[in-house]
This record gives structure tokens, C-alpha cells and sequence, in this order.
């Protein structure tokens, strides 16, 4: 197991105040909150960020975490010596069953056994599991097509003993024809055991597209962009288009001009009330790279009388 | 410590024309009727119907009740703070998803 430097993480000396704790904290709980932050490793980040706080901002725990001594590296190989917390008494504050799943191997050597007796069954008679959620990423064909949806799931639940247990699962999840980003799945009964005879709480699935090269989704409506060649576009032409539902043969207006939107009305993602696919056109100009396309160009020039920048009023 | 489980499921979909109701939400969302008034009180979720008894919330709520309950347990934020949190984070996603529009190729 690894040395956690607590400190390291959250960037201040071991001397900080519990107030410089605090600032550098929320500073990088900014930074790096998953549902605020772009970055890749952003819930990596965040989890070993709450972590490090969860220890450094109870100082009984801080206590005892700087008893280890100054001289580990993060990194090291660590073993937690025998009886390393005697004498330290914890008041579990603040810390929730569900964030015990995010924390590393470290934490929970030190921490976890101590908090288990006290997260144990509250005796509080029935009472029904909570829910628990979790992201579902799918690609925008699955929502033209439905599909079915492997997931590995883990979580943290208390055992009959009251001491946390990581629990893996694999489920296959069926995805309904014309999810939208944002939706809810929910799977009954699928979450956090009921307590007492208390019925199970839900598993709530998040829908999140995978970003596609070529669609754009908007709710319902899907964007593409179609290149189209000048003359397609000044004369007016049928050219084949991909959509998510198989290509169609579409009819470019003869004078359209770059951007312009077409629409496909009911070629969006499918439900009682389908979304729209807009093409948009976008104006590819063909290389000029031998004799003959180049005299082509030339011919163009002096045909047209044309200024690209009469708007510019030049 | 360990337990690994195999199983294929259907699910319901809560969908953005069907709607849910205050208990409804709550029970999803795992917070208290309080909270969602609360929140409702800043417009981070607009519900139809007049009042709590009949207010019905797209499911979209599900997923900004959740987003502004993280961001104020997480960030230490009151509902105010987290409601306009949300908004940015909703003006930044469309900005972004254009971004990346013209970004491509």
C-alpha cells in the first residue's frame, strides 16, 4: 500500500493552520469538482483532494495522521505500524457511506475500521436503501437503435456487521430507443440494500452521449456538417448525406451559401416526438494542383466579376 | 470483501414528457420535500402547477437538484451560489459544444 501525503496533496506545509487547510481546500475543490471541471483526471483529482480534507480538517485525525512522522514519502510502501492509533479517539464527523468508496486503500487502513462501527446499523428499524447513481455512456446510435449496455458498478455498502464492503457488479442494461442526454434510467430495487427488511433503494442511470466525429446532439435535434462543392452549392444539386439512420439523398437549393441550414425534419433522435437532423453546408473549394485546374480557376476568374470583399467595402 | 454479481436488466426511462411529482423527485434525488422548495425558490428547478401538491418537474430536474446538491455539500456554496453555478455551467456547455464545432477537422 501506498503512502498518502495528505498535505502534499492539498498543497500547504505541515505547519498550516486549520484555516489554510480550509482556503487551499475549497480552492482545489474548484478546481477539480467533476461536475464543474473539464479536466480528464478531474474525479481522480477531486477524490484524493476530499480525502486528504477528510483527515487534515478534523484535527483528531489530523493528530494521528502526523503521529506516523514526517519522514514518508508519497509513494512509499506503507504499513500502518501495530497500534498505530492507540490512545486517538474519533468522532466519525462528516463522513458519509458514500464517499468511503471513493478512498484509497491508505485511508481506510487507518481510518475505516474505526468508522465502521459507528456507520453500522443505526437501529432505526425498516428503513429503505438509499439510491445510487451512476453514469452511462452510449453512443448516439444506441439511441436511434436502443441497445444493450454493459456496466461495471462499484460501491461501497455496510455488511450485516456494519462494516463497509466494496460490492462490483456487472450489469447488462437495456437502452430505450430515443434516450436524450440527461435522461434518467431507473432501475428498481438496484441500489443500496433496504435495512431491516426495508426494500432497496433505486439505481439511477445518467444518459451521457460519447462526443460523435460528425453529429452534433442538441436535445432532440442532431447537426451535422455537410461539405458540399461550390458548384453543388451555386447550382443546386441532390448529394448523398450521412444521418444516424442511414444515408438519404438530399437536395441542395440551387444559390445556397456556406452555413446555410437545412433541415430534415423527424431525422433527429427518435421518441412520440422526434427531433430534427440540420445539415449544415459548408463550402469545400477543390485544390488547384494540376495545368488543367488551374486553367479551370482562370476561367472562373474572368467569367465571374466577382469581390469576395465588396462588403469590406474594398 | 468483494462481491461480483452478473445481471442483465430493463430499466425505466424517466422521460422528459412524462413528469414527476415533488415526492417523486425527492425519492430519486434522495433529499428532503425542504430542499427541493428550496431550490425551487432559487429556479434551479421550475416545476409546472401551482402549488407543491400538483407541481409536476421534467427529468432533467433530477440532474440539477443532484448537480446543486453536490456543488453545495462539496463546495461549501449556499442555493443561491449553486443556482448560479448551474446557469453558468449550462452557458458553458452550449459554448463548448460550439467550440468544438469549429475546432473539428
Amino acid at each position: 500500500m501506498e503512502f498518502k501525503d495528505y498535505y502534499k496533496v492539498l498543497g500547504v506545509n505541515r505547519e498550516a493552520s486549520q484555516d489554510e487547510i480550509k482556503r487551499a481546500y475549497r480552492k482545489l475543490a474548484r478546481k477539480y469538482h467533476p461536475d464543474v471541471s473539464q479536466e480528464s483526471d478531474a474525479e481522480d483529482r477531486f477524490k484524493e483532494v476530499g480525502e486528504a480534507y477528510e483527515v487534515l480538517k478534523d484535527p483528531e485525525k489530523r493528530a494521528a495522521y502526523d503521529q506516523l512522522g514526517a519522514n514518508w514519502k508519497a509513494g512509499q510502501d506503507f504499513r500502518p505500524p501495530p497500534n498505530w492509533d492507540e490512545g486517538f479517539e474519533f468522532h466519525g464527523g462528516g463522513f458519509s457511506d458514500a464517499d468511503a468508496a471513493g478512498f484509497s486503500d491508505f485511508f481506510e487502513s487507518l481510518f475505516g475500521q474505526g468508522f465502521a462501527s459507528r456507520a453500522g446499523p443505526r437501529g432505526r428499524g425498516r428503513e429503505r436503501g438509499e439510491n445510487t447513481y451512476a453514469k452511462v455512456l452510449i453512443d448516439l446510435q444506441d439511441a436511434y437503435e436502443g441497445a444493450t449496455r454493459q456496466l461495471e458498478l462499484k460501491h461501497t455498502e455496510l455488511d450485516e456487521e456494519g462494516r463497509p464492503r466494496v460490492r462490483e457488479r456487472t450489469l447488462r442494461v437495456r437502452i430505450p430507443k430515443g434516450v436524450r442526454q440527461g435522461q434518467h434510467i431507473r432501475l428498481a430495487g438496484q441500489g443500496q440494500p433496504g435495512i431491516g427488511g426495508g426494500k432497496a433503494g433505486d439505481l439511477l442511470l445518467e444518459i451521457q452521449f460519447k462526443p460523435h466525429p460528425h453529429y452534433h446532439v442538441e436535445g432532440r435535434d442532431v447537426l451535422l456538417h455537410l461539405p458540399v462543392a461550390p458548384w453543388e452549392a451555386a447550382l443546386g444539386a441532390t448529394v448523398k448525406a450521412p444521418t444516424p439512420g442511414g444515408p438519404v439523398d438530399l437536395k441542395i437549393p440551387a444559390g445556397s451559401g456556406a452555413g446555410r441550414k437545412l433541415r430534415l425534419s423527424g431525422r433527429g433522435i427518435p421518441s412520440s416526438r422526434p427531433g430534427d437532423l440540420y445539415v449544415v453546408l459548408e463550402l469545400v473549394l477543390p485544390p488547384a494542383r494540376t495545368e488543367s485546374d488551374k486553367a479551370a480557376y482562370e476561367n472562373l476568374r474572368k467569367a465571374l466579376d466577382f469581390n469576395p470583399r465588396e462588403a469590406l467595402g474594398v | 470483501m468483494t462481491r461480483r454479481e452478473h445481471q442483465s436488466l430493463s430499466g425505466e426511462l424517466l422521460d422528459e414528457g412524462g413528469e414527476l411529482t415533488l415526492g417523486e423527485l425527492c425519492r430519486i434525488c434522495s433529499v428532503s420535500e425542504d430542499r427541493i422548495m428550496e431550490l425551487v425558490e432559487e429556479g434551479i428547478v421550475e416545476p409546472g402547477g401551482r402549488d407543491p401538491s400538483r407541481w409536476r418537474f421534467r427529468s432533467v430536474s433530477v440532474r440539477r437538484v443532484r448537480c446543486a446538491v453536490r456543488l453545495e455539500r462539496d463546495l461549501g456554496i449556499n442555493a443561491p451560489g449553486a443556482a448560479l453555478a448551474l446557469d453558468l455551467l449550462d452557458e458553458l456547455e452550449v459554448l463548448r459544444a460550439r467550440l468544438r464545432r469549429f475546432e473539428r477537422g
